[in-house]
């Protein structure tokens, strides 16, 4: 009896242990690694000095520039996050309550950006907002400008070019949460005197936040970390704090100082994480991916 | 104590009974297993590893039409002769080609065509140069005597590179809107005048940005006596710069989809959009930077193997292939070898073999504020 309940408590880690042996090799020991690094330091040769040194902890704990950068890295995450809510809980509204046989059809259409390199799609603003690109090339033949507008490369079309990769995650996470609304209840607050945006107000929209929130954060946290989106279509002042991580490790071979840059992002956005799970629950996210 | 000593002091172990068939695997399958995915700090426990197999060789360079070339004209006559296959690999960008090799094991790398002399100097001073048999490469006699005298003075008398063609980072503008004469007039400055404000572009790389910085406050690049007046001159660049491009490709869309006017650029990618019918014009400012490419044989390489291979690469019919394949002229000496007929035609070509026209990172200089400059260069871009 007592061997069949310790192989009974002994089944789940069992089944868990080969999870848990990947998750250990391939990113708690690299994770480990880069803290070890972090303390390292950067000889004139390119080559690691290794020891204990809080040079590098204190260079970008202590420095103006890396909080500057971090502070327009979060507020043109924020941007992006609040145009994506916006825009992606229209047509997330719009599948959850659909009565078109071809539902399945409207969420492959959401999933087919996902199909094509993040890259590609990215570069594709070249080609729509350039000096002869399509909408230049249109305003002008429809002589509403004599001489093409300069739209490229600056703050705007990074977030512009950040909405356009991200906004798929928005859209997926609020039509869950909309999709899951019993739709008694509006039908019961419309019997009880309320009008349809009424309805929407007090029931549906408090009911769908938690999808929101959760739309909010992945677009938060992977606008957060991008680099290429900045490379691709920022001008020379547009970078990210991603951007000084890629620097530091592959322009400078400051391994040491990228590290303990990229250690303090993940702290952050780590931070923004669990106070999420603290208040509203990771499992709102996983049911997106359901 | 190296790996190799712990692998022979394991396997010892086992023979002699003290651990087991199963201990002796599972620590020799984790000790790989660690190495191999974990690099870094692990490395330190693993600083020497096998060199490639003799069967085959690896090397990386910038793909298109260069590799395409190597692989038709020096590969497959190499694989066919020796029997060994060449493995070819691509890389984005010197920078993060050097960050690969440095996070890889000895050996695992062996030949790539990378930017001299700047580099070479820093893949020295990462320990990652190797030492020659020129004796094995007959083909190096015909090779720019000025183009091998610094990679020998960095390794102290020795090469662990052969250069393999050269060219400029000049200006680059766009003759609807900007004249020769008014190019040649206002030289580097050209990309700091006001008029072409949102139309001038430049390379992202701190090295060009410094050296034109330079240039455009009188100074002599490899002697700078005022660094601020330098960040100053790339600040207003900076400001009225629309783009900071990152590659060849980009650069030729920039100019060829007139974003911008004006630019840096390297001659090559110039002389391609020239072939392609585009009206833009190049020039080398007084002072204006010249550069080389070499192959590279890093540490740990099979020496003999590589040795055949960058002679095979020399032979005046591969170098001419790939140099008319690049737009780049080749390192071999026009006052040697016959280059035909296109080679003299391309940018930045010197019939006379010397490049005495031409000015170069003086490696020595460039890294020893490689730290500070890159760094500095960082925050200059982004607005300080």
């Amino acid at each position: 009896m007592a061997a069949d309940v310790a192989g009974a408590r002994r089944t789940p880690w069992v089944l868990l242990s080969p999870s848990l042996a990947t998750i250990s090799l391939l990113l708690i020991v690299p994770m480990l690694f880069i803290v070890v690094y972090s303390f390292w330091l950067r000889t004139a040769t390119g080559a690691d000095q290794v020891g204990f040194y809080l040079d590098n902890w204190i260079e970008v704990l202590g420095d103006r520039f890396y909080r500057d950068i971090l502070f327009q890295t979060f507020l043109i995450a924020f941007y992006t996050t609040v145009i994506c809510a916006l825009v992606g809980y229209i047509p997330a509204y719009f599948v959850a309550n659909t009565r078109m046989k071809s539902k399945a059809f409207l969420l492959l259409l959401l999933m087919l950006p996902f199909w094509i390199s993040y890259i590609i799609r990215t570069m594709s603003w070249i080609n729509i907002l350039g000096t002869s690109g399509a909408l230049n090339t249109l305003l002008i033949s429809m002589g509403i400008i004599d001489d093409p507008i300069q739209m490229l490369y600056n703050q705007q079309t990074v977030v512009l070019g950040l909405v356009h990769y991200l906004l798929p995650f928005m859209i997926l996470n609020v039509y869950v949460s909309l999709d899951g609304i019993d739709k008694n209840l509006t039908e019961a607050a419309q019997s009880l005197g309320c009008t349809g945006f009424q309805a929407f107000r007090e029931v549906t929209l408090p009911l769908s936040l938690p999808g929101l929130a959760a739309g909010s954060l992945l677009c938060f946290v992977l606008a957060a970390g991008t680099y290429i989106t900045p490379i691709v279509l920022g001008g020379p002042r547009d970078a990210m704090f991603a951007n000084l991580v890629f620097e530091a490790i592959v322009t400078q071979l400051n391994w040491p100082l990228g590290s303990a840059l990229s250690l303090v992002l993940l702290a952050l956005l780590g931070a923004l994480v669990v106070i999420y799970t603290r208040y509203l629950g990771i499992d709102q996210i996983a049911k997106s991916f359901k | 104590m190296d790996d190799t000593k712990r692998y022979e002091r394991l396997l010892t172990r086992f023979r002699d009974g003290d651990i087991s068939r199963r201990t002796f695997l599972t620590a020799l399958g984790a000790a790989g297993v660690t190495a191999g995915i974990t690099g870094g700090p692990m490395g330190m426990l693993a600083r020497k590893a096998m060199a490639a197999t003799p069967e085959q060789v690896r090397f990386d360079g910038w793909g298109g039409v260069v590799s395409e070339a190597f692989e038709k004209y020096a590969f497959a006559p190499y694989t066919k002769k020796t029997g060994i296959d060449v493995v070819s690999g691509t890389f984005g960008g010197a920078d993060e080609y050097i960050a690969r090799v440095k996070a890889s094991q000895p050996g695992e790398f062996n030949l790539a065509h990378l930017s001299g002399v700047f580099d070479y100097a820093r893949y020295h001073g990462l320990e990652l140069t190797s030492e020659l048999n020129e004796a094995n490469i007959p083909n190096l006699a015909n090779v720019i005597p000025t183009l091998v005298e610094p990679l020998r003075k960095i390794t102290g008398g020795t090469i662990s590179a052969v250069p393999y063609d050269y060219g400029t980072t000049g200006i680059a503008y766009n003759r609807k809107y900007i004249s020769d004469d008014e190019a040649k007039a206002k030289g580097a400055k050209l990309m700091v005048d006001e008029a072409y404000k949102g139309k001038i572009g430049g390379w992202g790389e701190w090295k060009t940005r410094i050296w034109y910085g330079a240039l455009q406050s009188d100074q002599d690049p490899n002697n700078i006596k005022d660094i601020d007046a330098v960040w100053d001159m790339i600040r207003s660049h900076r400001d009225l710069a629309l783009k900071y491009w990152s590659s060849g490709a980009e650069l030729m869309s920039l100019l060829a989809e007139e974003e911008i006017y004006v630019t840096e650029g390297w001659s090559g990618r110039i002389k391609a959009l020239q072939d392609q019918g585009h009206d833009i014009g190049y020039l080398d400012p007084a002072g204006g930077l010249g550069w080389q490419e070499c192959l590279f044989v890093l540490r740990g390489s099979p020496m003999a193997a590589c040795e055949e291979l960058l002679n095979f690469m020399l032979e005046p019919e591969v170098a001419i292939a790939v140099a008319e394949g690049q737009s780049y002229p080749p390192a071999l000496d026009p006052q040697k070898i016959d280059l035909g007929e296109i080679i003299p035609t391309l940018p930045a070509f010197d019939p006379s073999g010397t490049l005495s026209s031409l000015s170069f990172f003086d490696p020595a200089y460039w890294n020893e504020n490689e730290a500070d400059w890159s760094k500095t260069f960082s925050r200059v871009q982004r607005g300080y």
